[in-house]
């Protein structure tokens, strides 16, 4: 069953909860690089100031994009955590991407446009992917609804597990962390400035901020579904999870599009297809 | 409250200086000195930066791109001229192509001193620039300030 209470309470919580994550990656980011880091509101501190400052646009179509980019992540991650259908889930996360990219074409800058690029490159590169785990456990709960998935006592990473490797994988690609950090990224790479957002400024950077931090809830509570049978391993597994991708994040210097694209595709090929391929042989067929 | 002063973003650029102050600003970032530690992270980007940290001094080559990086930040905004060659021109004063200090292109609310200057004095520069900040920041939202098209620099 649907319930719309669990919707409102992540549009309300989860830009608390996402900005906390968001200032715990950057402490651990900065202790891991032998440095003190930011205080662990940080996040919230450059929103706050983004809001107080004036914002320029090259044209007013990219307030527009902008609140559409924060709107439909909005939507996604509220249809996600009310027990919606993962499918239409899936559509508005996509979406609302393709307003990001739309945002970062209307400017006619030349590093707007490598990063909106890029950021097709990496929505191409992860979206097979996040649509195999959702097939994937449709194999093994027999329902799209993330209603029925969370309250199914199956160890769902057990029958996926090539499924959930890849979508740690894709992970790296969806919280712009280092290797896959094409498009913008968080550090003080600045060959293309920074890609998508260089165009955005002040009110329209900080609304683009917040809705990562919605991405981040929703991600992290994708990740919640493979473990749903368990409360507490689901909670350490998160947990385990977002600590890899910082110390991938630390360890790692960014390659081309060509390798993200290629390992992404050949990764949600070998492991999410064979994964779904043996799991179809083993349990004769779909049962549903 | 205000989060300006807590999370100030700079976009730093070399105007013809010779390195040394640049080392200088880039030793801030450094695990020794962490300037993260205010918040203060470095942009790339005029389009994202609040405080503007100028190296060296001001010559035909570079006057338009300083001209132009300022333009495109957006307000409240202030200059950090880095160094005795952004303050005045320092040991190139003399020469036949340079023009002098940033301020002669731009209003530069924070003048470090040295050469190279120290990053502790780096440090201290864009910290007391930040109170700067906020003052325009007040004057930027009162009406009588809306009616002005370029806020003047405070000196």
């Amino acid at each position: 069953m649907m319930s719309p209470v669990y919707g409102l309470i992540y549009i309300l919580l989860a830009p608390i909860a996402g900005g906390l994550v968001a200032g715990i990656d950057r402490k651990i980011t900065a202790r891991m690089q032998g440095r003190v880091g930011p205080p662990l509101l940080q996040p919230f501190y450059d929103v706050g100031k983004l809001f107080e400052k004036e914002n320029l646009v090259v044209t007013r179509s990219q307030d527009l994009y902008a609140l559409c980019y924060l709107v439909f992540m909005l939507v996604a991650g509220a249809l996600f955590f009310a027990g919606g259908d993962l499918l239409l889930v899936i559509f508005a996360f996509t979406l609302s991407h393709i307003f990001l990219v739309l945002g970062a074409y209307a400017s006619s800058s030349p590093y707007s446009f490598i990063g909106a690029e890029r950021e097709l490159i990496q929505i191409i590169a992860y979206e097979p992917m996040i649509i195999l785990s959702a097939v994937g456990m449709y194999m093994v709960t027999a329902s799209f609804f993330v209603s029925d998935i969370v309250v199914s006592s199956i160890p769902i990473v057990l029958y996926l597990p090539g499924v959930f490797i890849g979508f740690l994988m894709v992970l790296t690609i969806k919280l712009r962390k280092s290797p896959f950090d094409l498009s913008t990224s968080h550090h003080a790479h600045q060959e293309i400035v920074k890609g998508v957002t260089t165009e955005f400024t002040g009110p329209n950077l900080g609304k683009i901020e917040i809705a990562h931090w919605y991405e981040y809830v929703f991600l992290l509570g994708f990740i919640f579904l493979f473990f749903a049978f368990s409360l507490p391993i689901a909670l350490l597994a998160i947990v385990v999870a977002y600590f890899l991708e910082i110390l991938i994040d630390n360890t790692f210097s960014r390659v081309k599009w060509q390798f993200t694209l290629k390992s992404a595709w050949i990764i949600a090929g070998m492991l999410g297809l064979i994964n779904l391929a043996v799991l179809y042989y083993l349990s004769g067929g779909l049962q549903a | 409250m205000t989060y300006l002063k807590r999370s100030p973003w700079i976009i730093h650029y070399d105007a013809s200086s010779c390195n040394g102050c640049d080392i200088e600003v880039l030793a801030c970032l450094t695990p020794m000195y962490d300037v993260e530690r205010f918040g203060i992270v470095n942009t790339g980007n005029p389009k994202h930066a609040d405080i503007f940290v100028v190296t060296g001094s001001i010559n035909e080559q570079n006057r338009e791109v300083v001209k132009n990086i300022y333009e495109q930040m957006p307000d409240p905004k202030v200059v950090v001229a880095v160094g005795i060659c952004a303050a005045s021109g320092g040991v190139f004063r003399e020469c036949y192509n340079v023009s002098g200090g940033i301020d002669k292109i731009i209003p530069v609310d924070v003048y470090v001193p040295g050469c190279a200057a120290r990053p502790e004095s780096i440090i201290d520069g864009i910290v007391k620039s930040l109170s700067i900040l906020e003052e325009k920041r007040t004057k930027m939202n009162s009406p009588a300030a809306k009616k002005d098209t370029q806020s003047g620099g405070i000196q």
